[in-house]
């Protein structure tokens, strides 16, 4: 019970939150200089007064800004994302498209960042002034700090130009007509590069703070009776340790659903992979507002549908959370 | 006498070594898939509705128009076999291939001729180019008159390239909004010598042969496959490994010089003419300091193009001196130049009335930029200026939208601009100038410029049926505005195509890519 009033009102607020997100975004959009018309114009080199006008009468950029608003909440409201004016196509169907690609790359690369996070973390806590922790350390956050755009140029500038074992854009060659394994392989193939750039930036966040966490807990007094029980290290690291140590980092995992759409903008520019954010990019340079307010709804939607799940997942691993409400 | 055989005697050798270059081992070569790189995503493949380079790649292949062009700006046959200009210039007749059909196996008829006429009249974003077009006849199904209002030169160029893509009426012709038609970028049923297989949105889009061509045994190449990808090193990357055959339009100076380098690879600033690139600095001529003529002149002599040329374009542009593109035939590079002359700028600058102050400072001004790309030009003005005591503030815009308001509505000082030619002067060139076209957004007269003699010439050239009259309009106009300077020219746009030497007879023509490459085969 107390979980169904949980649940009905982290909905009420999402309801909310995502109408303000509607509102703040639509308001900014509008406030600023120039408008769809002008890139539509860029896109052709230009075009003549008339035209332009036209092209704002269509699409009703002409009427005054609450009747804009009042209109595009409409829609949203019967699950109408609109239509996208540069790329003349519904804005749900263009998110669709873009979304498998999307959420093959982060989740890919989340879930690789998570396993080796994880473990590095783990490993260098056991020994924390040992040359190898420093080593995990010092690479962690190099990967961190380094900006994508540019550890994913070396990358694809050692594995694609000098050692030719990676294609350098997209996500599929299009050439290799084969069977599902051949297809599988040639994604894959393309998903190597971005991946690990992608995961770079987790990996860090996630190796700092399973080291931080698992510290804590060996130092803990069970540990120490796990260990005068006689076990061994192992035992006491993955049996006892590691599942306390768990869950800041599964909270963490939870907090960078977001990524899904903010991470990977850059990583997917660089890799050209066409996914939502690519899409964002291009449709903010557009000033597509449509498509633009579609993908911040939806990313507003993915995050709190995250939350939701971790908090979920914590009552499962952590059950003082599940008395604590 | 001598000379002349001599010349004779050279010229002959040279057309043999290129005859005989031209039959071994370089003929032509059926099937072989092409991959291509597009730099951005184009909004929609119908070229009647969408203009620009993006399109213009894609939609060459999918749609073809009346006439072609050559590399020496002489229109050759393609849809139409053959044309007529009546001697009043007042009605053109195109006699049209009768073997054409569109991709769904439908005849292209002078139905359709008259139906893409209008339908371009109502939505292409270049007005100019059909505006005196008053009907088309359609007297038998291969034959279309066009009448117009006045003689109309333009049109030629016009009716080539991706300007005039003859599209069907039977699938456009439904009553939707051609300009949102669904069969746009999907099904989409075309004229031109390759049909569309696959278009998605940031990723690719895939052409195949059309084998129903109305040019017997053409087009060479099985496939097109135009990947997306807009990051130009990624671009550069895929043309060094091999991964991509064959990209226009890449505009880096430091990647061209690189990409020069590989041995199987050519990059070439061929192919640019018609669309006619240009690089310049424009003045408000209506507000401000800069609305006096001596202010922009004295501008002109500070601001160092050699500069530009060396250390901003790294030799990979060319000095441009008027707004028509050097390529093209009406170029009249024999105008004021403005050399660099920091005396004299200053002397300019005391007799408009701008007397240096205690600070060595004359006044302010604000100068404007579109894109992030063309930064060190507006860096390199702000500190040529400084040396004649004009203190320049860079203005940043967040986006092009932003800065095309600015533009648009002549909120600005000085602004550095790219603006192209689009063929016909009439077409790309006129807007800039024309006192009727003032302020009308973006890429209009944003100058705010007024020259009564300028518009009597340029109306005056728009209706000449005589070419060398025509050229002669053209070279005065092209005096007079270097002398009001409303607009400092700098340089064409170092845009180069850059292939793989495995592509035979790459897209060179004054259209590049944007016309069609039934001809281009893979060695």
């Amino acid at each position: 019970m107390a979980l169904l009033y949980a649940i009905a009102t982290r909905i009420m607020y999402a309801g909310i939150l995502l109408l303000a997100v509607i509102i703040l975004n639509f308001g900014m959009m509008h406030l600023a200089p120039g408008d769809v018309a002008d890139s539509i114009s860029q896109s052709m080199g230009g075009a003549d007064e008339e035209v332009l006008n036209e092209i704002r009468a269509t699409y009703g950029l002409d009427r005054p800004f609450i009747v804009q608003l009042g209109s595009y909440i409409g829609k949203v409201l019967r699950f109408d994302l609109g239509y996208s004016f540069f790329y003349t196509q519904p804005v749900s169907q263009l998110i669709l498209q873009k979304l498998p690609a999307t959420l093959l790359l982060v989740l890919t690369a989340q879930f690789l960042a998570l396993i080796v996070g994880v473990f590095l973390g783990v490993y260098s806590a056991q020994r924390p002034n040992g040359l190898s922790s420093h080593f995990v350390s010092f690479f962690a956050l190099f990967g961190y700090s380094a900006p994508v755009f540019w550890s994913g140029l070396l990358l694809l500038i050692g594995f694609s130009l000098h050692i030719q074992w990676f294609p350098v854009a997209g996500m599929r060659d299009v050439t290799i007509e084969g069977n599902f394994l051949e297809e599988a392989i040639d994604i894959i193939r393309h998903m190597v590069l971005p991946v690990i750039t992608l995961a770079s930036i987790f990996l860090a966040l996630y190796s700092r703070l399973s080291r931080a966490t698992m510290m804590e807990v060996l130092g803990s007094d069970y540990i120490r009776t796990a260990k005068s029980k006689g076990l061994t290290d192992r035992e006491i690291i993955y049996k006892h340790a590691l599942k306390n140590s768990l869950s800041p980092v599964i909270t963490l995992a939870g907090l960078q659903f977001s990524a899904v759409v903010s991470g990977a903008i850059l990583v997917e520019s660089v890799f050209s992979w066409p996914g939502l954010g690519t899409l964002a990019f291009e449709s903010i340079i557009a000033r597509d507002t449509p498509t633009i307010l579609g993908i911040l709804f939806f990313s507003a939607l993915v995050v709190i549908v995250g939350n939701l799940l971790t908090d979920l997942t914590l009552r499962l691993v952590d059950p003082r959370v599940r008395t604590n409400g | 006498m001598k000379n002349l055989i001599k010349k004779l005697l050279v010229a002959t050798a040279a057309a043999s070594i290129v005859a005989s270059a031209a039959t071994a081992g370089d003929t032509p070569k059926r099937g072989g898939t092409l991959i291509t790189a597009l730099g951005n995503t184009p909004r929609v493949l119908n070229p009647a509705v969408q203009s620009g380079i993006v399109t213009g790649f894609p939609g060459a292949q999918l749609f073809a128009s009346p006439l072609r062009y050559d590399e020496d700006w002489t229109p050759q046959p393609y849809l139409a076999k053959s044309w007529d200009v009546s001697e009043d210039g007042l009605t053109v007749t195109l006699n049209l291939v009768e073997n054409a059909k569109f991709h769904d196996g439908a005849p292209i008829t002078s139905e359709d001729i008259a139906f893409s006429v209008d339908i371009i009249k109502a939505h292409h974003p270049f007005k100019s180019m059909f505006a005196p077009v008053q009907s088309v006849d359609t007297p038998d199904a291969h034959t279309a008159v066009l009448n117009l209002s006045q003689p109309h030169p333009a049109l030629m160029l016009a009716m080539s390239g991706q300007l005039m893509s003859i599209i069907p009426k039977h699938i456009y012709g439904d009553g939707q909004d051609p300009k949102n038609h669904p069969r746009n970028n999907v099904d989409l049923v075309g004229s031109g010598p390759f049909k569309l297989v696959e278009f998605k949105q940031g990723e690719h889009v895939i052409l195949e042969r059309f084998d129903d061509f109305f040019i017997e045994g053409r087009p060479y190449l099985d496939k097109i496959v135009m990947r997306i990808i807009k990051d130009p090193q990624a671009r550069v990357i895929g043309l060094e490994n091999g991964e991509i055959h064959l990209s226009g339009f890449e505009s880096q100076p430091r990647n061209i010089n690189r990409l020069k380098k590989a041995d199987h690879l050519t990059a070439t600033p061929e192919g640019y003419g018609a669309i006619g690139p240009l690089d310049w600095l424009a003045f408000n001529t209506k507000e401000g300091p800069t609305s006096n003529v001596k202010v922009r002149q004295a501008i002109a002599h500070a601001v160092d193009k050699n500069f530009i040329l060396k250390a901003i374009m790294f030799d990979t542009a060319v000095e441009a001196n008027t707004g028509i593109h050097p390529d093209s035939p009406f170029y009249n590079g024999n105008v004021e130049t403005y050399p660099l002359d920091l005396d004299k700028a200053n002397a300019l600058l005391d007799e408009a009335g701008f007397p240096k102050d205690s600070d060595g400072i004359r006044f302010g001004l604000t100068i404007d930029f579109g894109w992030p790309g063309v930064k060190p030009q507006v860096e390199y003005v702000r500190a040529a200026l400084k040396k004649v005591g004009i203190d320049v503030t860079v203005r940043t815009s967040a986006d092009f939208p932003t800065w095309a308001k600015k533009m648009g509505t002549m909120d600005f000082q000085m602004s550095w601009d790219t603006v192209f030619n689009w063929g016909d002067p009439v077409i790309g060139v006129h807007r800039t100038y024309l006192t009727s076209n003032i302020a009308k957004g973006v890429w209009s007269n944003t100058q705010g410029y007024s020259n009564s003699k300028v518009d009597e010439i340029l109306d005056t050239a728009s209706k000449e049926k005589d070419p060398e009259k025509r050229k002669a309009l053209y070279a005065e106009f092209q005096q007079i505005v270097a002398g009001d300077v409303p607009i400092y020219f700098t340089n064409t746009l170092p845009y180069h195509t850059v292939y793989n030497n495995k592509v035979g007879n790459p897209p060179l023509g004054i259209w590049g890519t944007s016309s069609p490459i039934d001809m281009t085969y893979l060695k």
